[in-house]
């Protein structure tokens, strides 16, 4: 599956739920917006959207690993270990369809690191894991903000702003975990 | 029009030029960078310690887009604020797939935090 998989949201939707027999909400759909022959008319654009997909699934790939960290630290007790797994999920389907969209696109998706330089002498306590995942969540919807004007295929902006929906939300459960305002204003930049 | 007010006042922000930088006020803003770069690590982009004076695309071992390696830029207050306004301008191959900082305040204040970071402790580490 990936972003330019078929032709309508509507069609996913019938499609997903006809096969799956899954409830999609509206940011997955979004998520499958847009078609072979748009990505075909945007082509000038295409390197540049290629690199912007391969530059967020970087990122997403080293958010896997941070909750793989996280979740394997011991330091996270239920629920906040749950909590992990399934932003950890999120973002697996999140680096899956990057992929799958930049194989469609006909770039070759980038590979997670055999390591990562995580700060882990700092993490000591369930709070420091939060917040790291926090700063992690919080970079992250800067990121696709910056990303989604750049976009030459307006659909893959449009997903990647599906995507921003599900992190900003991730960055809002944590602060809350945290004992913060979970969402500290009405912008974000 | 209830959005008229924040919204214009938003543009007078932009629309403003960098008064004295605040490296404390830069560090806040340093959290939208998070998702790729760190000070001492290397993440999806290159780590922060150092940057100021550093050659673009020059930290060893760290994979850089062609165009990035070859832009000979020298990172300073200036570069930087040119870069930081829309990268994929100023070196048009960037990995760096992000619109930019458009105010001018944020970007001194961001740019005056990077250079006192290169002094901080965890820069001073081998």
């Amino acid at each position: 599956m990936s972003f330019l998989t078929l032709a309508t949201p509507a069609a996913a939707r019938r499609l997903f739920l006809g096969q799956s027999g899954l409830m999609l909400s509206g940011a997955a759909i979004a998520l499958l917006a847009g078609d072979d022959a748009l990505a075909a008319k945007t082509q000038g654009g295409t390197a540049t959207d290629i690199r912007i997909l391969n530059t967020a699934l970087g990122a997403e790939l080293e958010a896997i690993a941070a909750y793989q960290l996280g979740a394997e630290s011991k330091l996270l007790q239920k629920p906040m270990l749950d909590l992990a797994v399934t932003f950890q999920g999120h973002h697996k389907e999140h680096a899956d369809v990057l992929a799958s969209t930049v194989r469609k696109l006909g770039g070759k998706p980038v590979v997670a690191k055999a390591k990562y330089d995580f700060p882990v002498g700092q993490l000591t306590s369930q709070a420091d894991v939060l917040q790291f995942a926090a700063k992690l969540e919080q970079g992250a919807v800067s990121a696709y903000l910056g990303a989604v004007p750049l976009f030459g295929n307006r659909d893959l902006a449009k997903a990647a702003a599906s995507i921003l929906g599900d992190e900003a939300m991730h960055w809002a459960v944590l602060r809350q975990a945290l004992g913060e305002v979970p969402v500290p204003s009405a912008f974000m930049a | 029009m209830r959005l008229a007010a924040p919204l214009a006042a938003a543009f007078i922000v932009l629309a403003g030029s960098a008064q004295g930088a605040d490296a404390s006020r830069g560090e806040q803003l340093y959290s939208r960078c998070a998702a790729c770069h760190a000070l001492a690590a290397d993440r999806v982009g290159p780590r922060h310690c150092g940057l100021l004076g550093r050659r673009a695309g020059s930290v060893p071992g760290f994979f850089y887009t062609d165009e990035m390696k070859s832009s000979k830029l020298v990172w300073d207050e200036k570069t930087l604020d040119r870069f930081l306004a829309k990268p994929m301008a100023v070196v048009p191959g960037t990995s760096m797939t992000y619109d930019g900082v458009p105010t001018a305040q944020d970007r001194a204040d961001l740019i005056a935090y990077l250079r006192k970071a290169g002094s901080a402790p965890e820069c001073q580490r081998p």
